[in-house]
């Protein structure tokens, strides 16, 4: 062990890898302190909120589907939601049941990939899942084929899995027939298999001893675990409707990002699969909570590198509930219910696969927005980003920078954290008379 | 972790996947091959996909794929070193290709849109325009689309470590409508589609799911009339106006999309601009 002889020192990483997006990582140390945690997104922006001004209401699924490759339905289903609530419409029965199981899709091809190709191969000891496959070759075929089968649900609802083009507001341009839906079961049977093995697989790695405070964000709905709706909840007894967000979150720009930082009362916070399994386990299905309980950890679940383990639960979870949807699916007499155009404000707030995702617009007279604000996942958990790093980096400042740097990295991947999205929101404050 | 010595390996092509200002789309698309992933990491040393890996090493790359448009001065230098490492440079999706959504704010002040929407306008270094890759150096292959197509990624990479010369179709999608039998959205629901004009590759998937096309793989090239002739949008045009009852915004807006910088779409919509100003 080396003495404390980094009087001034800097870790940088200048390409966060196995993470979408790009982003950097800057923190300096003097005199054996950590100084300053700076996670730098230098992914440019790309100023969505304001192409979408100015455009048809019925134009929005489509551009908001470009912020985010990884989590588009996310993008279109907050999207849709919050001008439904303008339009007065509501969309339930089976069609609302169709929302979710694209949804579920979603977080099966969006979590997997992550626990497979880009967390796992961290415990391992890979550089990524490719690498990892010369090993363990049954794991990553695995993992690709669990990603695959949320991939097939999009596929079959949406068109296409990466900016499905089905989801509108009102439902869907087409809905899938029921032997349609059938033909998927044996598929996601598999898949439930395999995704308990993945929670029994994750839940034996070896987890650093990190137990940092948490202020935990997520949905929380009335008999189920969250998708479409539900309150905005916070570890520290907020509860409110997300027509409120921006009454108790609110947005600061920092000079070394281009993505804006969002705090709720001033406070970082965290989104995602750990926050939501947290609130919500009382909602998973029995077999889901069975094979959770079998890891034998208590909840809450505190440690960020954890989040894995959720992720997992959730894929499980995902699957269990889109074989229930499937099972119940009763096609509905027309893809979509009719809208009648009114002018006014909406918001929604839905759960991406990273965590929350905020929209609001307002649309005029002609069904034309005139402002749109959207605030990702990854915004609200870059403040917690660089919390947690600052804890964890004490640890880590006897290690050489390359090591120091690699293990920094391994902590920003137990987030998840999508940089593409971070960039596309802007605050757009325009008053008009 | 032991290495292998690759003594008995023959010299695999070297590929790299870079990004610049995009979704990450079009390089989840590679991820997505699921099936085919693994073989072709046997086929081809992936040396350079920060998305997927950590082990990040240095040109030169045989074929570099590249997503993502020119947005920042640091992308316009970088882009430069990209090209200079690679043998052979593909652009995929439609930002890479023609701009993309982003560039859409080529019809805006992007300056203003800084100091409106960020409090330090200052801190944000972003061009007025989002250009395409071949804007800026050489490239060798285009895959369009929004995202770009799996199997089309697939038969390119596969032609090119053949040594085979590769060709993609790029008639309008309206032929692949007729192919599969789907029903005309817009003659049979009098919706505005833009298939005539567009280019194929994602199997009329829209028009499948009882919607209009809304040009994700760009303008068509070929025709009756020959290969290359552009597509006849000022005819498509006028049936949405004249036929269809948009107003010219409505027109202006159709072709003002995902690849609305890209000459054929860029042009109509201007035409029809001016006549929404003119009304």
């Amino acid at each position: 062990m080396a003495e404390e002889k980094h009087k001034a020192r800097t870790i940088a990483i200048n390409t966060i890898a196995r993470v979408e997006g790009e982003g950097a990582l800057r923190v300096t140390v003097t005199d054996g302190l950590v100084q300053d945690v700076e996670l730098r997104i230098f992914e440019p922006p790309r100023f969505f909120e304001a192409f979408l001004q100015g455009r048809h209401y019925d134009e929005v699924t489509d551009i908001v589907a470009r912020i985010c490759g990884i989590c588009p339905v996310a993008y279109q289903m907050s999207a849709v939601h919050a001008l439904e609530q303008i339009f007065g419409v509501e969309v339930t029965g089976s069609l609302r049941d169709l929302r979710r199981l694209i949804y579920c899709g979603e977080w099966i091809e969006s979590h997997a990939l992550h626990v497979y190709m880009l967390q796992a191969p961290d415990f391992l000891g890979y550089d990524s899942g490719i690498a990892m496959a010369k090993d363990h070759a049954d794991m990553v075929t695995r993992g690709l084929r669990l990603k695959k089968a949320g991939n097939a649900i999009m596929t079959l609802l949406g068109g296409r899995s990466v900016h499905p083009v089905s989801v509108k507001v009102g439902g869907f341009s087409r809905v899938p027939r029921r032997r349609e839906l059938e033909g998927l079961k044996d598929e996601l049977l598999w898949a439930r298999d395999a995704a308990v093995a993945t929670v029994r697989w994750v839940a034996g790695f070896e987890y650093p001893d990190f137990l940092p405070d948490s202020l935990f964000v997520a949905l929380r709905a009335s008999g189920e675990y969250p998708f479409n709706e539900g309150q905005i909840v916070s570890s520290n007894g907020l509860q409110i409707s997300a027509t409120e967000f921006e009454r108790h979150f609110a947005e600061q720009q920092v000079s070394y990002s281009n993505a804006l930082h969002c705090t709720l009362h001033g406070s970082p916070y965290l989104v995602g699969p750990l926050a939501r399994l947290n609130f919500n386990h009382d909602h998973l299905s029995p077999l889901a909570r069975q094979i959770l309980a079998g890891t034998g950890l208590t909840l809450p679940l505190r440690n960020p590198f954890h989040g894995i383990i959720a992720r997992s639960v959730e894929i499980l979870y995902a699957l269990e509930e889109s074989l229930r949807l499937i099972e119940l699916y009763d096609p509905p007499p027309s893809p979509s219910v009719a809208v009648v155009v009114r002018p006014g404000s909406g918001t929604a707030c839905t759960e991406a696969p990273r965590g929350i995702l905020y929209h609001r617009y307002r649309v005029d007279a002609d069904g034309i927005i005139r402002e749109a604000k959207i605030v990702p996942p990854t915004s609200q958990n870059q403040g917690r980003i660089e919390q947690d790093l600052r804890l964890f980096m004490p640890r880590l400042l006897n290690l050489p920078d390359k090591e120091a740097a690699l293990a920094c990295e391994r902590v920003i991947r137990c987030y998840d954290p999508c940089i593409s999205c971070a960039t596309h929101f802007l605050r757009l404050e325009i008053e008009r008379e | 972790m032991e290495r292998q010595k690759e003594t008995t390996t023959p010299v695999r092509p070297r590929l790299g996947i870079f990004k610049f200002t995009s979704c990450d789309g079009c390089q989840l698309s590679i991820l997505n091959l699921e099936d085919d992933l693994l073989t072709l990491g046997q086929v081809l040393d992936i040396s350079y996909f920060p998305e997927a890996s950590s082990d990040m090493r240095a040109g030169p790359y045989d074929i570099a794929l590249v997503e993502g448009s020119i947005t920042t001065p640091e992308d316009t230098h970088r882009i430069l070193s990209v090209r200079e490492q690679a043998k052979v440079l593909i652009t995929i999706g439609a930002c890479a290709t023609a701009g993309g959504i982003q560039a859409l704010r080529n019809w805006a002040d992007v300056e203003a849109f800084k100091r409106v929407v960020y409090p330090n306008p200052q801190y944000i270094e972003s061009l007025t325009a989002s250009t395409p890759i071949s804007e800026h150096v050489r490239v060798d292959f285009e895959l369009w689309g929004c995202p770009i197509d799996r199997g089309q990624l697939l038969r390119l990479l596969t032609d090119l470590s053949a040594g085979v010369q590769s060709r993609l179709p790029s008639h309008p999608v309206c032929v692949d409508c007729k192919r599969r039998g789907i029903v005309c959205v817009m003659v049979a629901k009098g919706i505005p589609c833009l298939g005539p004009v567009t280019r194929t590759g994602c199997g009329a998937i829209c028009p499948g799911m009882g919607r209009d096309c809304y040009g994700c793989f760009g303008p068509a090239e070929g025709s009756v009339l020959g290969p290359g002739v552009p597509p006849n949008t000022a005819s498509l045009a006028k049936q949405f106006h004249h036929g269809l009852q948009l107003i010219p915004v409505e027109v202006l807006r159709r072709f003002r999309g995902i690849n609305g910088s890209v000459k054929p779409f860029r042009e109509e919509s201007q035409v029809w601009e001016r006549l929404g100003r003119d009304e």
